[in-house]
């Protein structure tokens, strides 16, 4: 006899379709794309404020993770050559669109500040595109918040009003995390500083998403996205806390906060990543909260 | 503030996508209650459009096989095996009830005497689904190659020539429709068979099925036959047919392609309620502009705060 199938869904099956993207691919991006905005602006900061070793190296930092974080965009598409199509058009509708020509704009300037600053070359040109990077890279670093929740994946986009902060904060964690594992000492406490503040905005941020994803929030806190983000709550915390205390004082201690906030930033975009999945697999998180939005009980329909 | 296009009534999609000659809008109308999971309409599909062939699988789900609307299934006929409802519809009097398999071991004699009155306690659902070709398309909205257009008759189709694989419309779609097809990277979907429209052709699907349980046509007279079937239905005693999709002024501003169900959305797989999800991207760039600005703001602070508790140590 043929089993009784389960009312209330499709045999199981979920409603929406997942993205078939790599969760290194894309919540590597992620990361990436917020590492290397949020370092341009702690850049062109350390450049304004005379701490040059720090945006030195930042600017390097910016131009290898946008470099990275572009291979992994192309990578994702399977076929390279398919890549320039992205660039047919202009559609501020589509955030991969916007975040298309962000990045085709953002990765140039990155470059050219990376390389005048290493090289001691055209200054002037120098501060051009120091000053054009750190005007995009906010952008860069939250725009994926939209790009994620401009979707039908319940854990993303019933949290499309907190996700471009928590990016925003994760970014600056990973930036302030690598002006802490690179700079000198004495130049790195703006970068404890915004650790704090980006730790603590962080959790904020997430706190107020599981509020409003109701139901849905058991994905932020189950599976392998629930194991993420206690990683990534920990990680964040500590790196703040220890480069708070320690970071002016030593060295080592301020490389080991600084790749404790970089690893607990990419956690976080893996979980949130891992969590999107985990709700477009189960129907429940799609058909629970639609009955709760329209405020009817599915009994009575 | 001013109107937008993302969500909404939304009278006339072809004509603001830029048709301005557009013919009137068509689409279809599946009457379920009359299915009777042929497939003809899976095959017709097939077909017509060459689509490859996506496995041959047992999959346990009843007589579905094909078990959902993919890449390379742009119908998908659902079967539901449930118990009948209590208040359901009386038998017609004279007619031979058969039992399903498994409910009735005593023999075919016992349930060819039941005649009129007593249905069998189980019931067969069968749906053949399609992609809705929504008034406010989600997958259309956040394309970033313009792959996804609106065509004159108001039906949303892939230009796979132009279409580079990223994806972003899979998850975008708010009922799981269009998918990459996973041999070449690209998104597939019905097209309402554009090309058949174009020659003055109904679909391959429509044409093939042989109760008109898919309906073709105009989309205003679809809506119009389909409030005298559910009326119909609810006065020979179906209480529990319903129309789905059908509603200019729901979350996807109406379905080009929609729906007469006999129990609710979610049992056949469809989402109950969905809202386009670019409704809310206004709202998701005003934030994301705001974050950015803190962004810069906590970073401000950042170097401003050393410097301040600097010049106060000094004093």
């Amino acid at each position: 006899m043929v089993p009784r199938a389960e009312f209330g869904s499709y045999y199981g099956r979920p409603i929406i379709k997942a993205p078939s993207w790599a969760a290194r691919d894309i919540a590597g991006y992620f990361f990436l794309g917020g590492l290397a905005g949020a370092g341009s602006v702690l850049a062109a900061g350390a450049h304004l404020t005379g701490r040059p070793r720090t945006a030195t190296a930042l600017k390097a930092s910016s131009l290898a993770s946008v470099t990275l974080s572009a291979a992994a965009l192309v990578n994702d598409l399977g076929v390279p050559s398919r890549f320039p199509n992205m660039l047919r058009v202009i559609k501020p509708t589509s955030p991969m669109s916007v975040g298309s020509w962000l990045l085709s704009v953002y990765g140039p300037a990155a470059g050219v500040a990376a390389l005048t600053a290493a090289t001691g070359r055209l200054p002037r040109t120098g501060v051009a595109a120091t000053t054009g990077a750190a005007l995009l890279g906010p952008a860069l670093a939250t725009y994926t918040g939209v790009l994620a929740a401009d979707t039908a994946v319940p854990a993303w986009h019933g949290a499309h009003r907190q996700l471009p902060y928590v990016f925003a904060a994760s970014a600056t964690a990973a930036a302030s995390g690598m002006a802490l594992v690179l700079g000198p000492t004495g130049e790195n406490a703006p970068a404890t500083c915004a650790a704090a503040l980006a730790a603590a905005s962080e959790q904020i941020a997430i706190r107020a998403a599981e509020r409003d994803l109701g139901m849905v929030a058991e994905t932020y806190r189950s599976g392998r996205a629930g194991t993420l983000l206690r990683y990534a709550e920990a990680l964040t915390v500590a790196g703040a806390a220890g480069a708070a205390l320690l970071a002016r004082r030593s060295r080592p201690a301020a490389v080991v906060a600084g790749l404790a906030l970089l690893a607990g930033s990419a956690c976080t975009r893996f979980g949130i990543f891992a969590a999107g999945i985990a709700s477009a697999e189960d129907p429940r998180y799609t058909v629970g909260p639609q009955y709760a939005a329209a405020d009817v009980d599915p009994s009575q329909t | 503030m001013t109107r937008n296009l993302l969500s909404g009534p939304e009278p006339d999609p072809a004509r603001d996508a830029g048709h301005e000659d557009a013919p009137p809008r068509v689409g279809f109308f599946t009457d379920t209650s009359v299915c009777i999971g042929c497939k003809a309409c899976e095959v017709a599909c097939k077909e017509w459009n060459a689509i490859p062939e996506d496995g041959l699988s047992l999959s346990g789900m009843s007589y579905d096989n094909t078990q959902g609307l993919g890449s390379s299934t742009w119908r998908h006929v659902a079967f539901i095996e449930q118990s009948a409802p209590a208040d359901g519809p009386p038998t017609p009097a004279g007619r031979t009830v058969l039992p399903m398999a498994g409910t009735q071991p005593e023999g075919p004699e016992d349930a060819a005497t039941q005649g009129s009155g007593s249905a069998s306690d189980m019931r067969w659902l069968m749906s053949s689904d399609v992609c809705k070709h929504c008034t406010h398309a989600a997958c259309l909205d956040v394309c970033p190659t313009g792959s996804l257009f609106r065509t004159e008759f108001g039906t949303v189709v892939v230009q796979e020539d132009i279409c580079n694989g990223c994806g972003y419309c899979v998850p975008a779609c708010p009922y799981g429709v269009i998918e990459q097809r996973p041999s070449d990277g690209r998104a597939f979907k019905c097209t309402l068979c554009y090309d058949r429209l174009g020659a003055g052709q109904e679909p391959a699907c429509a044409k093939a099925c042989p109760t008109e349980s898919i309906q073709f046509g105009p989309l205003d007279e679809l809506r119009e036959r389909a409030a005298l079937r559910v009326d119909q239905l609810h006065e020979s005693g179906v209480s529990e047919a319903r129309l789905y999709g059908h509603h200019p002024e729901d979350g996807v501003g109406g379905d080009g392609a929609f729906f007469l169900l006999l129990d609710r959305p979610e049992v056949y797989g469809l989402p109950p309620d969905p809202v386009v999800t670019t409704r809310d991207l206004p709202a998701m760039w005003k934030h994301a502009g705001v974050a950015a600005l803190s962004l810069v703001g906590g970073l401000a602070m950042s170097f401003a705060a050393p410097a301040v508790l600097r010049g106060k140590a000094r004093r």
